[in-house]
């Protein structure tokens, strides 16, 4: 086990140098750079204006030097200077983290609260109304728009109770901060909560045909530990892994309802920054976003190892 | 005795409606405000949109400006700000300010007539080449005609023009000509700036927030009303209506409702104070002159009569748009030309089916018909309201054989591609700071201009921009510059569709709002704004 982590960690290591590497080539061939934008934004294009802020913002140093400064930066602590705001990018990036953690994790939360047990609740009472209404729910959350969503219930707010739940000033509690956040995150977490929910029905519909399933059945189990006990903790496997996998794909879901819901987060400020070609905020968000991405792959990978005994990671 | 208690009561009641506006304004208060985008910086010298005027201006004061009082800005309304009063020498080209004395920014140090220096030179590139007050300067050409600017003391400045310009005091009355203080740095002036104005910034979070306080050491005494000002920027347009709707926001943002956006608006509330007026924005379409096939003149000329502006009107602005050339007609434009003479020019004539046959005649002249169209592309910028013109200018280009494309390019690299000449036709939106014609021309046809995007370059035409530059008498004044602008539309130097006219609401309890009818730069100094709430 211990070697196995140890080749993990370095895979990991190596998984993020390969990102970094694609990143900072990436937006280099992208038009246009911040100095191109600063100066068009003002609508002039004067050669002169963005060579002086190339050069004082040092972009125009060869591309290697670039990246050595900025890696050798990152691996001490600094992040360098936002381009656009001419701010450290760790005073931009610090402060939104834990606004979209809190809102990617309640909208993860929401996603399984619901989606688990509708998918066992669909595939027990399988060919049911219950699972016909389960069905389609589940498919128009895979069919809605997280955006499309998020204005209905703005518009369904302002014309029924008369007010927006949007952030436009810091919550005063951990409550109302959670209360508010609540619904951006019900809006996205939405999608996948309905495929939560179809691949648990699905793989609980499998696991439910089994052998060991009619076994315990006929030992004289209840329907409750059937259903919990001996068929849902089989049919998870397949469901961690796509749980892990929505993780990843909530930071896309979060830009268009941090847009919508006004939530200045993360998401949202690192569409801003690759607008604005502000190279220092979009490497060092990329590469967080790289590291939750894997981070949450090896959790995923270990909680195998804890629904499933048979599983084991060779050394 | 009945008598005299009538004229008492009377004489009474009428003193009491007479002062009631001095009594009634109330301090206190936060405006709430959304804002559409994020701001590229805070320094208003540096940058050319709205969206950093509107909420910086209040942070800075001018040494004059457009009375905020009155909802045309022109040459005769504009009052003193830091200035306390100005003179002009007997042959016009000295501007000699006396300027207040005890006025302070907002970091306590004293403002001088040093300060003023300081801000041409850097605005004129002469400022020592460490100071990095001003880093960009998209007016440049505003004072190309300014010479020097020197302090005869504390409280005397006198700016030196190369000749006589009666629309210098104009510019300095813009929104755009605050005074920046000398012992700022670049980096604060666009983050956290400083300045004399009413309100302090208190943060200027990206892609967050603005927020302003009241700045109790106000020169003007009594002033600002509000206690803060509170910017949210909410880049979603319809989050931004339905927060207004909701009560979240007491005004919109500037020209932010198209006229589609107010039924709704109002019909979900029904109290809201709306008013639509010209932005000072004009849709226009540049024509690359210089690289086949448009480097035919005649070829301009069929584009530009094939032009029927109704149906940009009535689709974009439900018909609310007005008529013009690039300056703004009146009422609410002091220097357009009038009605009857646009409409004897190309792309304005009222006989549509006449100006659709002289073009088609002369495309077939150069080869082109409907079995040969002309086949090109119309680029533009990749937001919406330079797509949805664009789409409409394709549709009218077909009437005349061209088969145009909709090239949409990434606003944030659309001026390099203009500027490269690597276009065809381009659907543009061009917004003046100033309802004046020497900030028009000189910005956007004179040939040494950074911002002539097309490269329009007529020694003729510059000479006229320069001969109506210097005229002194504005009548004489206002038919030189009739004489340019048709130059220019016979030139299909950059052909305007519309004038634009967008709505800005906010809410009954906010008073003392006054909308400037020319210009969406000016006015935004919040100073005379109050909450009845």
């Amino acid at each position: 086990m211990g070697s196995y982590l140890t080749r993990r960690f370095l895979l990991m290591a190596l998984t993020l140098f390969g990102m970094s590497v694609l990143i900072f080539v990436m937006l280099r061939l992208v038009p246009g750079n911040v100095a191109d934008i600063l100066v068009d934004s003002a609508g002039i294009a004067d050669p002169k204006e963005k060579a002086k802020i190339a050069r004082e913002l040092g972009i125009d140093r060869p591309i290697f030097d670039q990246y050595i400064h900025w890696i050798g930066g990152l691996v001490q602590g600094d992040l360098g200077f936002a381009y656009v705001s001419e701010r450290p990018a760790i005073e931009e990036i610090a402060p939104r983290i834990p606004i979209s953690a809190k809102l990617a994790g309640l909208a993860l939360f929401f996603s399984v609260i619901m989606g688990v047990p509708l998918g066992v609740i669909s595939a027990v009472r399988q060919n049911t109304a219950l699972d016909y209404f389960l069905r389609v729910l589940s498919l128009s959350g895979l069919s809605l728009p997280s955006f499309w969503l998020g204005l209905l219930i703005l518009m369904a707010s302002v014309q029924w109770f008369g007010m927006i739940p949007i952030y436009t000033n810091e919550p005063r509690s951990f409550i109302d901060e959670m209360l508010l956040l609540s619904i951006p995150a019900a809006a996205v977490g939405f999608r996948s909560s309905a495929l939560i929910m179809r691949l648990t029905r699905s793989s609980m519909l499998e696991v439910l045909r089994q052998d060991y399933i009619r076994t315990a059945r006929s030992k004289g189990a209840s329907q409750t530990s059937v259903n919990y006990d001996h068929a849902l903790r089989n049919a998870l496997l397949p469901v961690v892994t796509i749980i892990g996998i929505e993780a990843a794909f909530l930071i896309g879901g979060l830009i268009v309802t941090e847009t919508v819901f006004n939530i200045p987060g993360v998401a949202r400020f690192l569409v801003e920054a690759i607008l604005w070609r502000d190279y220092p905020i979009v490497q060092n968000l990329v590469m967080l976003i790289a590291f939750v991405v894997i981070v949450v792959n090896f959790l995923v990978d270990m909680a195998y190892m804890a629904l499933d005994p048979r599983i084991k990671y060779a050394d | 005795m009945r008598t005299r208690l009538a004229f008492v009561a009377g004489s009474l009641a009428a003193f009491v409606a007479a002062s009631s506006p001095v009594f009634a304004q109330k301090q206190g208060g936060t405006l709430r405000i959304s804002h559409r985008d994020n701001p590229p910086s805070a320094s208003i010298h540096e940058e050319a949109t709205i969206s950093v005027v509107q909420p910086f201006m209040a942070v800075f004061n001018n040494l004059v400006v457009f009375d905020p009082n009155e909802k045309i800005n022109s040459p005769d309304k504009i009052v003193p700000d830091l200035a306390e009063s100005w003179s002009w020498n007997p042959d016009q080209t000295k501007l000699t300010f006396k300027l207040r004395s005890g006025v302070k920014w907002h970091d306590g140090k004293p403002f001088s007539a040093k300060d003023v220096k300081c801000t041409w030179d850097a605005l004129t590139g002469k400022a020592d080449e460490k100071s990095d007050l001003v880093r960009k300067n998209p007016r440049k050409v505003w004072y190309s005609n300014l010479k020097d600017v020197t302090v005869g003391s504390d409280t005397e400045v006198t700016f030196e023009l190369g000749r006589p310009q009666p629309s210098f005091l104009s510019m300095l009355a813009a929104g755009y000509s605050p005074v920046y203080a000398c012992h700022a740095n670049g980096r604060d002036m666009r983050s956290k700036p400083i300045g004399t104005g009413p309100f302090k910034v208190v943060d200027f979070k990206r892609n967050e927030s603005i927020k302003l306080v009241r700045n109790p050491d106000y020169w003007k005494k009594g002033r600002p009303y509000l206690d803060a000002i509170d910017w949210k920027i909410v880049p979603n347009r319809s989050t931004r209506m339905l927060g207004f709707i909701a009560g979240e926001f007491d005004m919109t943002f500037d020209s932010d409702i198209t006229f589609p956006m107010l039924a709704d608006v109002k019909a979900q509330k029904a109290d809201a104070v709306c008013e639509a007026r010209p932005s000072n924005v004009n849709s226009n379409i540049l024509i690359n002159r210089d690289e086949p096939p448009f480097d035919k003149p005649e070829l301009r000329r069929a584009l530009v009569l094939a032009l029927d502006q109704k149906p940009f009107n009535e689709i974009l602005f439900q018909g609310h748009a007005l008529a013009g050339a690039s300056l703004l007609p009146p009422p609410a434009g002091v220097w357009g030309m009038p009605k009857e003479m646009l409409e004897t020019l190309p792309g304005h004539m009222p006989d549509r089916e006449k100006s659709l046959a002289e073009a088609r005649k002369i495309m077939q002249s150069l080869g082109y018909g409907p079995d040969k169209p002309l086949k090109t592309k119309v680029s533009t910028r990749n937001i919406a309201i330079y797509r949805d013109p664009a789409v409409i200018l394709i549709d009218q280009l077909k009437q005349i054989y061209i088969e145009a494309e909709l090239e949409p390019i990434d606003t944030t690299v659309w001026y390099t591609k203009i500027q490269g000449k690597k276009y065809t036709i381009g659907m543009n939106l061009t917004g003046l700071g100033v309802d004046d014609p020497d900030t028009n021309f000189y910005e956007n046809f004179h040939s040494t201009s950074d911002r002539n995007y097309t490269a329009y370059k007529n020694p003729e035409v510059d000479k006229m921009i320069e001969q109506q530059s210097a005229e002194l008498d504005r009548e004489k004044r206002k038919k030189l510059v009739w004489d340019v602008e048709k130059k220019l539309i016979e030139d299909g130097a950059r052909p305007v569709i519309n004038q634009n006219v967008a709505s800005t609401c906010w809410t009954p309890q906010l008073k003392g709002v006054l909308l400037q009818h020319n210009s969406i730069y000016n006015g935004w100094r919040f100073e005379d704004i109050w909450l009845d709430r």
